[in-house]
């Protein structure tokens, strides 16, 4: 087997016993089914405030939809990134790993993809919550499901490199900087409009969210989930670029945050080696 | 550079700069490594002797392509650790004694097999391995233990199984028996010795700050202090530097003065610090009769004497002889724990 790919396949295996492990089997089910559920209910209960119990508006099953996919952004960003202070800090192995013939970007791809995995049953779990407790019912049949599919798996590359890219960040840097990942997190909340149409941001803030990939992912999901000719009607602040442009949009924009997290990563993996940080240990 | 060589540098400096506190712009530049040249053959049991801090662990991280030089070249197995690092790691491995380290939700059979893995070993060979090794380090009970449940020389027993999973070209072993006790280091010297003997081709760089282990082990031993190879030559050829002289190593009730020995004539190199309660002092005399004049000075200091020995040089007096200190005075000087 080839060096990236078993770097890959072992870095997802170790990934997942970390995460598997940390409870009893019991614990860990009732933990990735709970938490989704709960984050989910406390944005249904604010919906419900604020729009005095109408859950027929198209827009609330649009920010559901759109806050389901997003638990994607947290765990996978964070499931890459912090496999460098995990390693380097918690397990001090980082250098073992390094010392060995790894492929790295693949390695952290694979660490990631146990945060991934459990990040899907939580997606799982809070559209089906949706769907079965609060009416937001994709037709199965209107799915676009080849849309679906394509921009979930780009989306999850783009997320994944972007991973890399922190991890990068984090390996120059000491352990208390794993909170880098959670600030790109909620920035990402509030600029991807995950929760809410872009269009409802000032205009400068608008053109953030337009320049990062994630805002196009969740319009394609949205769109490939929802319809497109629903979602357009929202007026979302995207709604003058047909599928397909966006579609080319995420591919194009996912292929340039690729590009630029590998270039970024090797850059700090050598500031790393030449100011000796690899096997850093912060001890605070 | 030749591509006959294990493990070559050439001309090797490495320079920290180490920041006194936080927001200060003025920072001390440190020489871990200063121009080092060496050469390692292949199949040869190559040991590293110097205190702590001597540049030995950086010289590792290097060799290891953790670590980029300052300045000058390294070589393993004739791929330059700088430019191709990915090459160097197919050919190598590492174990730093003193590690505890290790996944701790996996079991130790768990951890070891992870890295067979890394190294593209097939199942079969690696369950081999794994047995193997477990069974050398005497960890075989606990194979199915999560290595949370490990003691701390028992994590280390696994650290140092998991640097000879991959059976590598060049093994470098940074002070591997660091920390463990006496029967267990008697039993992983063994295996090291035995480890290169049994694979020729087998490259074992060392380092260490025990003199007997580098005497025991190596078939060559260079000794490095403050980043710089001061000798580089077999034990016995090392220890030959003292032939004719006497070398002698005398107890004495605490002792304040000890410079005074060192201007007397007929002493080539002294080194003397606190030891449990009393001074040691070690003396290579180029003449046996300054012994008279030592003992008078030892009695006019106001001092008594507890013991006297005449020995063979050892590495240490080879040590003493090059630096002018013995190993333990120097860590006891830089704060460092032997």
């Amino acid at each position: 087997m080839h060096e990236s790919a078993r770097s890959l396949k072992v870095a997802a295996w170790l990934g997942w016993q970390i995460e598997s492990n940390w409870t009893e089997p019991f614990l860990f089910l009732t933990y990735s089914i709970l938490k989704p559920v709960a984050s989910a209910l406390i944005l249904v209960f604010m919906y419900l405030v604020i729009s005095q119990g109408n859950f027929n508006n198209p827009l609330f099953a649009y920010i559901y939809v759109g806050n389901a996919f997003f638990i994607y952004v947290g765990a996978v960003l964070l499931g890459v990134s912090n496999t460098i202070v995990d390693d380097r800090e918690h397990y001090g192995m980082l250098k073992y790993i390094y010392v060995s013939p790894i492929q790295v970007y693949f390695y952290l791809l694979g660490r990631g993809m146990a945060k991934t995995m459990t990040a899907t049953i939580a997606v799982v779990i809070t559209l089906a919550f949706g769907a079965i407790a609060l009416g937001v019912r994709p037709d199965f049949f209107t799915i676009d499901w080849p849309l679906l599919i394509i921009t979930l798996t780009v989306g999850l590359a783009g997320l994944g490199f972007m991973g890399i890219l922190l991890a990068g960040i984090l390996l120059i840097t000491a352990r208390h900087n794993d909170i880098v990942g959670e600030a790109v997190a909620g920035a990402l909340y509030l600029l991807c409009g995950a929760v809410f149409p872009i269009s409802v941001m000032p205009d400068w803030l608008q053109w953030a969210g337009r320049a990062i990939p994630i805002t196009y992912w969740l319009e394609g999901l949205r769109r490939a989930l929802l319809g497109t000719e629903l979602v357009q009607k929202l007026h979302t602040g995207l709604e003058d670029f047909s599928t397909p442009t966006i579609l080319l949009i995420l591919l194009g924009s996912t292929l340039l945050a690729i590009l630029l997290s590998i270039g970024f990563y090797r850059w700090c993996e050598r500031r790393a080696k030449e100011k000796g940080l690899i096997d850093m240990q912060t001890m605070y | 550079m030749s591509h006959s060589w294990a493990i070559e540098t050439e001309n090797l400096v490495r320079i920290y700069k180490v920041k006194h506190k936080r927001g200060d712009a003025e920072s001390a530049p440190f020489k871990a490594l200063d121009g080092v040249n060496s050469q390692v053959g292949t199949g040869e049991l190559f040991g590293l002797l110097g205190p702590n801090g001597a540049g030995k662990t950086t010289l590792i991280k290097i060799l290891t392509t953790l670590l980029l030089p300052t300045s000058g070249t390294a070589r393993v197995d004739g791929v330059d650790v700088a430019a191709n690092p990915q090459e160097v790691r197919r050919r190598i491995n590492m174990v730093s004694g003193g590690d505890t380290c290790g996944y701790g939700l996996l079991t130790v059979e768990e951890n070891l097999w992870m890295f067979t893995q890394f190294y593209g070993l097939d199942n079969k060979t690696a369950r081999e391995r794994i047995g193997k090794m477990l069974e050398i380090v005497g960890l075989q009970d606990k194979a199915k233990s999560k290595s949370y449940q490990l003691s701390t020389g028992q994590k280390q027993k696994m650290n140092f199984a998991r640097g000879f999973l991959n059976d590598p070209k060049i093994l470098f072993l940074d002070e591997p028996t660091l920390g463990l006790d006496v029967q267990t280091s008697r039993v992983l010297r063994k295996f090291v010795k035995q480890w290169v003997r049994e694979r020729p081709g087998r490259t074992l760089l060392l380092t260490t700050h025990y003199m007997a282990e580098a005497d025991e082990l190596c078939d060559r031993v260079a000794i490095i202090n403050q980043g710089k190879i001061l000798a580089c030559d077999t034990p016995a050829n090392l220890k030959k530097r003292l032939q004719g002289a006497s070398v002698f190593k005398l107890h004495v009730t605490p002792l304040e003065q000890t410079e005074l020995f060192s201007d007397l004539p007929g002493v080539s190199n002294f080194s003397g610090h606190r030891r449990n309660g009393h001074t040691e002092l070690n003396f290579i005399l180029d003449d046996e009769n300054t012994l008279v004049k030592i003992l008078s000075a030892v009695q006019q200091s106001g001092a008594h004497l507890i013991s006297l020995d005449k020995h063979e040089p050892t590495l240490e007096d080879v040590f003493i002889d090059l630096v002018g200190k013995s190993l333990s005075e120097i860590e006891e000087q830089t704060g460092s724990v032997s």
